[in-house]
């Protein structure tokens, strides 16, 4: 009798890790509807000629030189010489005459090869030479599963950019964001990770309800989101690599806005309680211990941490709109005011380097991306639409992707912080949205 | 063994990808969580809500119809919770119907347009519905009647970028509950 109750009561554990598998059994999914196609916008007027030569292959990958280039010009501020123009296609830097290439108009040639190694990993190597000084700028393998070939890719792209432009490269990147489908009421939503090119879109939740605010832990293993699957907001953290959930807050009312720590072992985050009044906790995620940060009868939410963990940026209307203010962690710290200028400042997020202030903010009757310098107070505005939100900054501090709108059809939106460059993902299908840039990824 | 029965899940989820409602009925309720270490400290702030939390099944009901009481929605003006015009009308009817039948719940669901921010669009979706509640508590109606949710502009009624279609999402929905 007593060790059927056991097997019973495992087979019911069993069974329940089964049921929340099945959500975590959508990991991997290609997200079919939600793919984006990546158009530039703008660029800089005087793009840096380079060829980037066919690589020798390996028979079956694809041709890492179309996805640096497409990296590169993508960027804006590159131009990138047409395969059609090369008569030869040399894949060593050695094998390269550099006066020709000089010649055609090239500031910088890269070559390279890829080549099996033992176990089944390819190689990638590449160099990369100065046409005008003849100097080597860099000479590098990188190396990897076949099917991890865009990476390899994009990695040489990252090195490419930095070795030029001394801004590390944010190529091999990945961004996460919501895509809905359909009409009010019937909409499907679903959390997206995908490449930050756009590629590679896999999905990692599905829903009939909504879904929002995505948030990135620093080592990018961890997701957290609002998710009102149970017809209320709760905020779930989601591993994901194995797809394990896991709920960290369903308490009355709104539970939203979650952050991560730098650290990663608390969340920031927004609660409503049954008086409906939103003010910003931190939760410890091992001791589950809730520590109040505001408390008063304004909006307060959307709370981020700055980069030392030391400080909370958060937007609030106890100014009588919203704007953003700052405030120590800690007892006894009070909020100061960080935002003036326009009526309307929310949703702040810092550059990861904690100079930079980007937020949406109201510009005449258009609600845009603006980056405010923290240290001189200086706002800029970055982005033209009329709907702009939700901005999110590259790990490299370079570039912002934020919520945009195209013919009453959600986008997301890339502009560099110099305001230069820009490009769009697009969906055929869905509205995409509420995009966020995963930090670098430490392999 | 349980390989191969999680290989047929995903085949079975796969297929049924494209069937609606299939999804909320495998998400797992919020008062369950998968047993990791902590797990009786996380499901610690999903319980205490436990008696509030939504099940997944219908909980809705058609509830009273005649006249006023047939109108469930109040409408606000841009960055506003005030309530005005039809709503007064529409609020003090629900008001007078559910103090005179204290057994009855409803759910106000508030909702903002489009436009800024996201989460602090949550913030005012619930102070429109805060705004309802009160007004209903002032004229009789019991707290245990009335629960709130902000969707903010999370679900909109009305599709569309201008001032037609952000006018109908301004709003605060009166649900009726078994």
């Amino acid at each position: 009798m007593h060790t059927m109750t056991q097997d019973s009561g495992l087979r019911r554990t069993w069974m329940r890790r089964l049921a929340a598998s099945i959500v975590a059994v959508l990991i991997g999914v290609p997200a079919a509807h939600a793919e984006l196609k990546i158009e530039i916008t703008s660029g800089v007027t005087d793009p840096i000629p380079i060829a980037v030569v066919p690589f020798a292959q390996y028979a079956g990958t694809g041709d890492p030189a179309e996805i640096i280039k497409h990296d590169l010009e993508g960027s804006g501020r590159f131009k990138a010489m047409p395969r059609a123009q090369m008569s030869v296609t040399p894949s060593r830097a050695a094998d390269v005459a550099l006066a020709d290439w000089r010649a055609s108009g090239n500031d910088y040639v890269v070559v390279g090869r890829v080549s099996s190694l033992a176990g089944g990993q390819l190689a990638v190597d590449f160099d990369l030479l100065n046409a005008l000084t003849g100097q080597q700028l860099a000479s590098q393998r990188f190396t990897g599963a076949p099917n991890a070939m865009r990476d390899a890719a994009h990695r040489v792209s990252d090195v490419i950019y930095e070795k030029i432009l001394g801004v590390r490269g944010a190529f091999a990147t990945r961004i996460a964001y919501v895509s809905v489908e359909g009409q009010p009421p019937a909409q499907r939503f679903q959390l997206i990770i995908a490449d930050a090119d756009g590629e590679n879109a896999r999905v990692v939740l599905e829903s009939h309800r909504p879904v929002m605010s995505p948030s990135w832990s620093s080592d990018g293993e961890w997701l957290a989101y609002v998710s009102f699957e149970n017809k209320k907001a709760a905020i779930y953290v989601q591993q994901v690599r194995s797809g394990e959930r896991r709920l960290v807050s369903a308490r009355a009312g709104i539970n939203g806005a979650p952050a991560w720590s730098p650290d990663g072992k608390r969340l920031a985050l927004t609660l409503g309680g049954s008086n409906g009044n939103p003010d910003i906790y931190i939760l410890d995620l091992s001791t589950q211990e809730l520590t109040r940060v505001t408390d008063d009868p304004s909006i307060d939410t959307e709370a981020v941490w700055s980069p030392d963990g030391h400080s909370l940026y958060f937007t609030s209307d106890r100014g009588g709109g919203p704007q953003i203010y700052r405030v120590g962690v800690g007892p006894g710290e009070r909020p100061r005011r960080v935002t003036f200028g326009s009526t309307y400042n929310a949703r702040p997020r810092l550059s990861p380097d904690g100079t930079q202030l980007a937020m949406v903010t109201l510009d005449g009757s258009n609600y845009r991306i603006a980056v405010q310098d923290l240290a001189s107070g200086s706002v800029r505005v970055l982005s033209r639409g009329r709907l702009d939100e939700s901005p999110s900054f590259a790990p490299n501090g370079a570039m912002l992707i934020y919520s945009g709108t195209e013919n009453g059809r959600a986008i997301l939106e890339r502009v560099s912080v110099d305001g230069l460059t820009g490009q769009r993902l697009k969906s055929d299908q869905a509205d995409v949205r509420d995009p966020v840039w995963a930090p670098f990824s430490h392999q | 063994m349980r390989r191969a029965l999680l290989m047929m899940l995903i085949a079975t989820a796969t297929m049924l990808a494209g069937c609606p409602g299939h999804r909320a009925k495998d998400l797992p309720p919020s008062s369950t969580s998968v047993p990791e270490s902590g797990a009786g400290a996380q499901s610690a702030g999903a319980n205490a809500n436990a008696a509030g939390a939504a099940g997944t099944g219908s909980e809705e009901s058609p509830g009273p119809q005649e006249g006023a009481l047939a109108r469930r929605v109040v409408y606000f003006d841009f960055d506003s919770s005030e309530i005005k015009g039809d709503g007064t009308e529409t609020v003090a009817a629900h008001a007078k119907y559910l103090a005179a039948n204290s057994g009855v719940h409803v759910r106000l669901e508030g909702h903002t347009d489009e436009r800024g921010s996201r989460e602090y669009n949550i913030g005012l979706g619930e102070r429109r519905a805060q705004a309802v509640r009160h007004s209903l508590l002032l004229q009789g109606v019991a707290d245990g009647q009335i629960s709130t949710v902000s969707y903010g502009a999370e679900r909109p009624a009305v599709q569309g970028s201008d001032e037609a279609a952000w006018s109908k999402n301004r709003r605060v929905e009166i649900v009726y509950l078994k």
